[in-house]
């Protein structure tokens, strides 16, 4: 099949490509021409009018709990992968922490067979220890050779600092990352950051000193061992701190920060509302200007959802004993843009960096170019579209979103990959 | 002139005019509790339901008593079991009682907001009889209603919240209380028991009970709840009751006249002495019975709002 994208916006940040008016045409999902092209010449091709659009290579986002195998419920391999399409996304990176954990080649197997034909690319992280226990490393050469691309006990830090050495050690072999949740659950175990609203609102703290303290366990550990660490959803002033220092004496880390990190801070929870609440959790003013900083030079290279879907029944209880975590697939583009482009924190090709070239070099993933005979890899963007989010619409199958209602300038309005297009709500094969 | 808002989850924002509202017509129940039949038809044909899903026994009691000296109809619903795990199930119950027509819901919760999250869920007048760690509101009033019986006033007063305050509903709603009716208020505690940021509250922070009993005109004592976590903020009972329990001796060196307030029970012995806690400084039966009246208080403003 062939088709026309007409008169778009082509931005790619690594080729130096910024150009406006450009045609490209498609040949079942490969670009076999970029530059100006009269549809009458093409017989049969299908055009879509993407004047004041922009063309980007397609959206990755490292962090993302799918919840299969095991909480089916929540969310599949099928409806995340819908999720992603329609939040802009051709590529996601799936966290280990299901049940039973992704610590084996089959269940490697198991989610690349449910991905296998969607148009989103899934990448798996494997468990950093066997069943995200802390005790014995997972079997890493194993999950390498099954296409694992990084190594996680996410949801939990990996519990000691001896094991940790040991998965610097053994999956420095493959060069593949340990991405981790940093968190000392000894000083944990609370439900808000701890502060005055704390304080005030009667809920058992969670200092930011637990995030630091294994931030900085993680980065010494990296530069003895030479391993490489990829720090996910940092949320404190002093992480941020912690990881440009280290960036500048040339420890091999990097990191990602959540839309809702860089957006809300803990004044949001006065009203107890759940879908608030996630591990990190919403930290004060001083950090969430310490990350548009980090954000700004380059020391936090990534911006990840964390996508963590719970059931309503779950989420509809107690703050207390609500469960962590906030689905954000189909928030993060918008707010991506409305807090961060739209108000000049970072540049457009910053933001393309951060949201699909870097995630992808982390996690040694090839970057999608726009060159004639590549597959087209692209994700469709307005810039200057103003909706509001409707949780409703959401492909996801949970609805736990604190952005329900929120109103957010720019749009991912589609996505190609694979040879498929999901377009206007719609899948279509190229 | 009614009270402001419909639900009494906490004292942190109401004004001083309710505040004062409630505590002047808890003086007249007080009065009624004196009388040799202590009941009154005002809330005849009124519905109140005692949801408690934390075990307790003065504040339930009082409450029931409360209630019925009201002539309110009331039910005791108490779930023993602390597993909460199953969130679906706590609304269901709600809205089962709410099926029942019932008027006003007494909560008492060990998480906090809960009382907020029942105003969503039902059309009832919500109490909040402690949630947690955050308020426990008419235990704010009755301690507000105590002093100011015994000093015949509150503003201007310094108070000092002495004990686990950062494990403990009443300081808060003492705090946001007393505040509101413009007294000083202090915290005095070990320092693992004073939550973050407090001062910020406009509270000072003190250390030394000494110093807290020389500086104030009334103590509010904090029960330690040995029997939870709180055990693990202190090194020793014995080293808690020799720095910050309350005794005679103590009271005589600093050569103070100082009311006494304590939310009970009592470890006798650890924040107070025997001596202390049936001395002359202490109203702590006082506040058992005024607790009543407050709760009536309460009770009949939110009951006869509309």
């Amino acid at each position: 099949m062939k088709v026309i994208l007409k008169n778009v916006s082509l931005f790619h940040p690594v080729q130096k490509i910024d150009e406006k008016g450009i045609d490209i045409l498609l040949t079942d999902g490969v670009i076999s021409k970029i530059g100006k092209i009269n549809p009458e010449e093409i017989s049969g091709a299908k055009v879509f009018d993407l004047s004041n659009k922009h063309i980007v290579p397609g959206f990755f986002d490292m962090h993302v709990h799918l919840r299969e195998p095991g909480r089916e419920d929540e969310e599949t391999v099928q409806s995340g992968c819908n999720a992603a399409a329609n939040g802009g996304f051709t590529g996601i990176a799936c966290m280990p922490n299901t049940e039973p954990a992704i610590d084996s080649a089959e269940v490697v197997s198991f989610i690349k067979k449910q991905s296998k034909d969607h148009l989103v690319d899934v990448e798996v992280i494997g468990a950093a220890t066997l069943g995200r226990k802390g005790e014995y490393i997972s079997p890493m050469a194993e999950l390498y050779e099954a296409g694992v691309v990084g190594f996680s006990d996410d949801g939990v830090a990996i519990k000691t600092s001896g094991i940790l050495k040991r998965a610097f050690e053994y999956s420095k072999m493959y060069n593949i990352p340990i991405i981790e949740h940093c968190e000392d659950e000894t000083l944990s175990g609370g439900a808000m950051n701890e502060g005055l609203n704390s304080t005030m609102l009667g809920l058992p703290p969670i200092p930011s000193v637990a995030e630091e303290l294994i931030v900085i366990r993680d980065i010494l550990l990296a530069e003895y061992t030479g391993g490489k660490i990829h720090i996910a959803h940092l949320s404190t002033k002093k992480s941020v701190e912690m990881v440009r220092e280290a960036k500048r004496k040339g420890i091999s880390v990097t990191s990602e920060v959540t839309p809702h990190h860089f957006t809300l801070i803990d004044d949001s929870l006065k009203i107890y509302d759940t879908n608030f609440k996630m591990n990190p959790p919403l930290r004060t003013k001083a950090d969430v200007d310490e990350i548009l900083l980090g954000l700004k030079d380059g020391t936090i290279d990534c911006i990840a959802s964390d996508h963590a879907p719970h059931s309503a029944e779950e989420k509809e209880a107690e703050f207390e004993h609500a469960p962590n975590g906030i689905t954000g697939l189909e928030t993060q583009v918008g707010l991506a843009l409305t807090e961060l482009y739209h108000k000049k924190i970072i540049t457009l090709g910053q933001l393309i960096e951060k949201m699909s070239i870097n995630p992808r070099k982390i996690l040694n993933l090839p970057v999608p170019n726009f060159e004639v005979g590549q597959i087209a890899n692209f994700t469709i963007l307005d810039l200057t579209e103003i909706f509001t989010f409707d949780i409703n619409r959401s492909k996801s199958k949970s609805k736990n979103s604190p952005f329900d209602k929120r109103l957010l300038t720019g749009k991912a309005l589609g996505v190609i990959n694979k040879s498929k297009m999901f377009y206007q709500d719609e899948f279509l094969n190229l | 002139m009614p009270l402001s808002n419909r639900h009494l989850l906490g004292l942190q924002g109401v004004p001083k005019e309710d505040i004062q509202l409630i505590l002047d017509t808890a003086s007249t129940f007080r009065e009624v509790l004196e009388r040799p039949i202590k009941r009154v038809p005002t809330l005849q044909g009124k519905t109140v339901v005692n949801l408690f899903y934390e075990s307790s026994t003065r504040t339930r009691i009082s409450f029931e008593l409360a209630e019925k000296r009201l002539s309110a109809d009331s039910i005791n619903f108490a779930i023993s079991s602390s597993s909460v795990s199953k969130g679906e199930s706590f609304k269901d119950t709600i809205k089962n009682i709410e099926a029942m027509k019932v008027d006003m819901v007494v909560v008492r919760h060990s998480a906090a907001g809960t009382p907020l999250y029942l105003t969503k869920i039902s059309d009832a007048n919500i109490i909040n009889a402690g949630d947690g760690i955050h308020e426990h509101p008419t235990q704010g009033l009755l301690d507000m209603y105590s002093i100011r019986e015994k000093l015949r006033k509150i503003e201007g007063l310094k108070v000092c919240i002495v004990g686990d305050v950062a494990h403990s509903r009443v300081a808060l709603s003492n705090i946001y209380g007393l505040k509101t009716m413009g007294a000083e208020v202090s915290v005095c505690g070990p320092s693992t028991m004073i939550p973050k940021n407090i001062e910020d509250l406009g509270v000072k922070v003190i250390y030394n009970i000494d110093e807290a009993i020389q500086e104030n005109d009334v103590l509010n004592v904090l029960r330690i709840q040995l029997e939870r976590k709180a055990r693990e903020y202190f090194p020793s009972i014995r080293e808690y009751a020799k720095y910050f329990g309350i005794t005679e001796e103590r009271l005589e060196k600093n050569g103070k006249d100082i009311l006494i307030l304590h939310p009970g029970p009592i470890n006798r012995g650890v924040e107070l002495s025997s001596g202390v806690a049936d001395g002359l400084n202490q109203i702590i039966l006082k506040q058992v019975t005024n607790g009543v009246a407050v709760r009536m208080a309460v009770l009949y403003l939110l009951g006869t709002l509309n």
